[in-house]
């Protein structure tokens, strides 16, 4: 159940309003560890803290970096790479592709089989 | 003043698109309309969600989406994914010229961001592909994909609908055209099995087809 991986030759730091009761009601709902692990692939990492603290509605500065990892960096070009099958899904214009094969859509067994042997990526 | 509650939420402007792009990516039709109206109608209670993560599956143009995140009042995040990445980048393109703000991945419904994004999703929306079709036609690669549904049109929505129950955040509600091959009261017991329960909000005739949106959401007991 590793996280992906992230590798990057293309990235951009877009600029989006600071809110931060938006980025508190997020945060429950993502898994820290994989943003923070996410920014240390990118070389983004700056102040973010490496464990979520408590009481972190009331941080201005830890909602500040969780916004600009979260909101404000986007892989333009690169991989996402699955740790145990090495499996690589690129990312091309900032959309990745997840697809296992290129014009695959699946409607039956053989694609949930596909799906079933990338298991490790989720 | 009629026109002046129209151009409250207008539809999102897709005239970046060309006949060109429409050769590969499903045009907006009269199942994109009866969404978009739906998804107005339903403003009032979509903001009082204050939805986080809104999620469309099958962004096709990406007009869906766009609109939805205009219409959302409170900052969320918009996930659009689609098996056709010709439909994916459109959908990016669409978002940028209309000042909205659209993540997109190319994707076999929610593939491998599925784990990750279970019981999160605030506001699902599904405009499938949902004509009866050959089952084989489903698999075709190219346009005959963002409408063929194979066996009662059912082959790719009923794979979603297996999962929406899972999908949905406990306050979540998902949005889904059917047509009326499609079984919908079929589809509306199969998630009531699964303690959804749902509404018709809207129904339309286009031409041979009677369009509707059925609105899905947790029995309130189920919500605690
Ligand atoms: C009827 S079109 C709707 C497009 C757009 N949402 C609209 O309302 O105009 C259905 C879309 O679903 C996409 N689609 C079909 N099968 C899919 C699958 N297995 N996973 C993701 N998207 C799929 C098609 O590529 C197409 O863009």
């Amino acid at each position: 159940m590793a996280d992906p991986t992230v590798t990057v030759n293309e990235m951009k730091i877009r600029e989006v309003d600071f809110n931060p009761e938006f980025i508190s009601r997020m945060i429950p709902r993502i898994e820290w560890k994989a943003l923070y692990e996410a920014a240390l692939s990118l070389d983004v990492v700056g102040n973010l803290s490496p464990e979520l603290i408590t009481d972190y509605e009331k941080d201005e500065d830890f909602l500040k970096e969780a916004h600009r990892v979260l909101m404000e960096v986007e892989v333009i070009k690169g991989f996402l790479i699955c740790p145990e099958s090495g499996r690589k899904f690129p990312i091309e214009n900032g959309i990745p592709n997840m697809l296992l094969n290129e014009g695959e859509v699946g409607d039956g067994p053989a694609q949930s089989e596909a799906l079933q042997e990338d298991d490790s990526m989720q | 003043m009629n026109q002046e509650v129209s151009q409250l939420f207008p539809t999102p402007d897709f005239s970046h698109l060309s006949e060109n792009d429409f050769q590969d990516v499903y045009e907006p039709a009269e199942d994109s309309f009866l969404l978009l109206d739906a998804l107005e109608q339903e403003a009032e209670s979509l903001n009082s969600l204050r939805p986080l993560i809104c999620v469309e599956v099958g962004c096709g143009s990406g007009i869906v989406i766009t609109f939805l995140k205009k219409l959302l009042s409170s900052q969320c995040v918009c996930l659009a994914v689609d098996s056709n990445h010709k439909a994916t980048s459109s959908t990016v393109k669409t978002a940028d010229q209309n000042k909205a703000q659209v993540e997109a991945v190319t994707s076999d419904l929610l593939g491998n961001l599925q784990p990750r994004i279970e019981g999160k999703i605030d506001v699902l929306v599904f405009n499938p592909p949902y004509v009866v079709t050959p089952p084989e036609e489903v698999r075709c690669p190219g346009l005959p994909s963002s409408w063929a549904g194979g066996v009662n049109g059912r082959q790719v929505t009923d794979r979603l609908l297996s999962d929406v129950h899972r999908l949905l955040s406990p306050s979540g509600v998902f949005y889904l055209i059917t047509i009326r091959e499609n079984k919908p009261d079929e589809i509306r017991q199969m998630l009531k099995d699964r303690g959804l329960e749902s509404t018709v909000i809207i129904e339309r005739k286009a031409g041979p087809e009677r369009l509707n949106v059925i609105k899905f959401q947790r029995r309130i007991s189920a919500v605690t």
